[in-house]
């Protein structure tokens, strides 16, 4: 019987990977979740301490997926400490993908923001010349720079990294990176998904110059189904509209960028 | 000529008879004015307290086997104040504005906070299922509802609806005390006290474990007590609970109520599911020679 998405998939956590002293992944079993697009996310359950939306994260074996989490609320916190073994619910997919242009792509990531870049990057095709940009405050918290280089291993490519200190790659903010880039190279798509600053830098830089460019955002999520409304920005909802918007339709939205609701629904600046 | 989806319920008087249920999508002016594109009669907002309530953790929602939805949100909101606020640019949307409290004065302080604002209605929310001392606790106290009722009737000129649902006070009782208070109209009816258990962890699925059930489950419960209401009292009525199409929609207007709300259906079709419904009656009153809602009110009764 084909699965109910809305219905909660217990799944045991297989293997736990450390990617930085603060990131993990967690690789189980799920078929569904193996071959979901990317941008798409799932509701993930830690029983007895949360439920949060997360990116779904590549696996290099079939039938598995992962999520990759930053220790960093007691939610996401929960999620990090799940050891070998423990079960975990999930519900989804939910959300919409990226439209993958051919040609010139430019993908840029913050944090876990790499996640759907990673999918990202298995649905590109060998023809296509793809530049990565990976954000990071300091050299202990890069990752995925190796795994960007093995999945691109066909493709002409570079994977550029810049920490926010200089101690690895180039030193600054990568949305510097991004203008750079953008300025030289006239790119067919560009992606992003990270911090909400980053990914409205990234857009303005590339909207500006009549460039495609795609965000895939991230907002307080309590559903996941477009009931509680609690992912709103402007009128669109993060979960059923998104996760991911064209820079055209944001660059008219009042809210991305510039605010984010807390728990209780009430506007707060970025 | 084409059937007229006007409807009155009381002096409450809207271009379309299907609504957005309280507690769906309520936070932003942006969201009820695509709401209303869509084609939402009204929209009911999120039940608002005096003071902003962020709610439950995580899980806050469960799709039960079978259809509908369990969920304890519990009552996350923004708060009155900072409601008030927002909508107070409004002019074309039809808001119902949904309160939450304790006692007649929480009532009474926020209605003041909306005086600057449009509003259409305000719905007394006397039965939510799973925050404590309010919704369901506050219904099933009739003197707390009479003062309630009472106090908010001499706050305003706006219509006020109660909004009852399935606790221990039998809510034909609840109902009755609401229109000796002078309610203007009943909505009818809220989620229903439930919960769910995951068989491999073991545990109560929601964070509060208790949570309202909505959905298709709970049609049949929600249409035999809107009947039931309409037969026995004299007061415009709200259909709520498990409408999913307009043959739902048509259900309860036979059943008794003037106009419908609907949540969990957003959640099975998306905001959509408006325009399909009103479509769906609108076909529905031209084969049936109906020109005005009104003429399909309590039809179901006569037999």
């Amino acid at each position: 019987m084909q699965r109910n998405h809305n219905h909660t998939t217990i799944v045991t956590v297989e293997k736990v990977i450390d990617e930085t002293p603060t990131v993990r992944t967690l690789v189980f079993s799920d078929e569904v979740m193996s071959n979901v697009l990317p941008g798409q996310f799932a509701m993930v359950w830690i029983p007895g301490i949360n439920e949060l939306p997360m990116s779904v994260m590549i696996s290099d074996e079939s039938g598995k997926a992962a999520f990759t989490v930053r220790k960093h609320g007691p939610s996401s916190t929960g999620l990090f400490n799940v050891k070998v073994g423990e079960q975990i619910g999930i519900r989804g997919p939910y959300g919409n993908s990226f439209d993958l242009k051919e040609g010139k792509l430019l993908l840029v990531g913050g944090g876990t923001g790499l996640v759907p870049m990673m999918r990202l990057l298995t649905h590109v095709k060998p023809t296509d010349d793809v530049t990565v940009l990976i954000g990071a405050k300091s050299k202990d918290e890069v990752f995925f720079e190796d795994l960007a280089n093995k999945l691109l291993a066909n493709n002409a490519h570079k994977v550029i990294v810049s920490t926010d200190d200089g101690s690895y790659g180039e030193k600054g903010f990568v949305t510097d990176l991004v203008e750079r880039h953008v300025e030289q190279t006239k790119f067919d798509g560009v992606y992003v998904c990270g911090p909400e600053i980053m990914m409205y830098k990234t857009v303005q830089s590339a909207h500006s110059r009549g460039t495609f460019v795609q965000a895939s955002l991230e907002r307080m999520m309590k559903c996941g189904v477009g009931i509680c409304g609690s992912c709103c920005v402007g009128e669109d909802l993060v979960c059923k509209d998104g996760t991911v918007f064209d820079g055209q339709h944001l660059s008219q939205n009042k809210e991305f960028g510039k605010f984010h609701r807390n728990k209780a629904g009430i506007l707060e600046n970025y | 000529m084409e059937p007229n989806l006007a409807t009155s319920i009381g002096p409450i008087s809207l271009d379309r008879p299907v609504m957005l249920a309280s507690g769906i999508l309520g936070i932003s002016l942006d969201v009820f004015n695509r709401l209303y594109r869509s084609g939402a009669g009204a929209v009911v907002t999120k039940s608002l307290s005096t003071e902003p309530w962020e709610g439950y953790p995580n899980p806050t929602i469960f799709s039960v086997k079978g259809g509908g939805w369990i969920n304890a949100v519990g009552l996350s909101n923004p708060g009155a104040e900072y409601f008030a606020k927002m909508i107070e640019p409004n002019k074309d949307v039809p808001i119902i504005v949904s309160l939450v409290g304790s006692i007649p004065e929480d009532f009474e302080k926020m209605i003041k906070q909306f005086e600057n604002c449009k509003v259409t209605a305000y719905e007394l929310n006397l039965s939510c299922p799973h925050v404590a001392k309010v919704g369901l606790e506050v219904g099933d106290d009739p003197e707390l509802v009479k003062k309630i009722v009472r106090t908010v009737k001499n706050s305003t000129n706006v219509p006020v609806i109660a909004k009852v649902g399935l606790g221990t006070t039998h809510y034909l009782n609840t109902v009755g005390t609401a229109i000796e208070s002078g309610i203007d109209a009943i909505t009818a009816i809220n989620t229903v006290r439930s919960m769910a258990i995951d068989v491999q962890t073991q545990r109560p699925i929601l964070s509060n474990k208790f949570g309202g059930l909505s959905g298709t489950p709970i049609k049949p419960i929600a249409l035999r007590c809107v009947y039931e209401i309409s037969s026995k009292y004299d007061i415009p009525i709200i259909g709520c609970g498990g409408i999913s199409d307009w043959e739902d929609a048509v259900e309860f207007f036979l059943a008794g109520a003037s106009a419908v709300q609907l949540g969990s259906a957003i959640g099975d079709n998306w905001i959509d599911v408006f325009n399909e419904i009103n479509t769906g009656i609108s076909q529905y009153m031209k084969k049936k020679n109906y020109s005005k809602i009104e003429e399909m009110v309590g039809l179901a009764k006569k037999s």
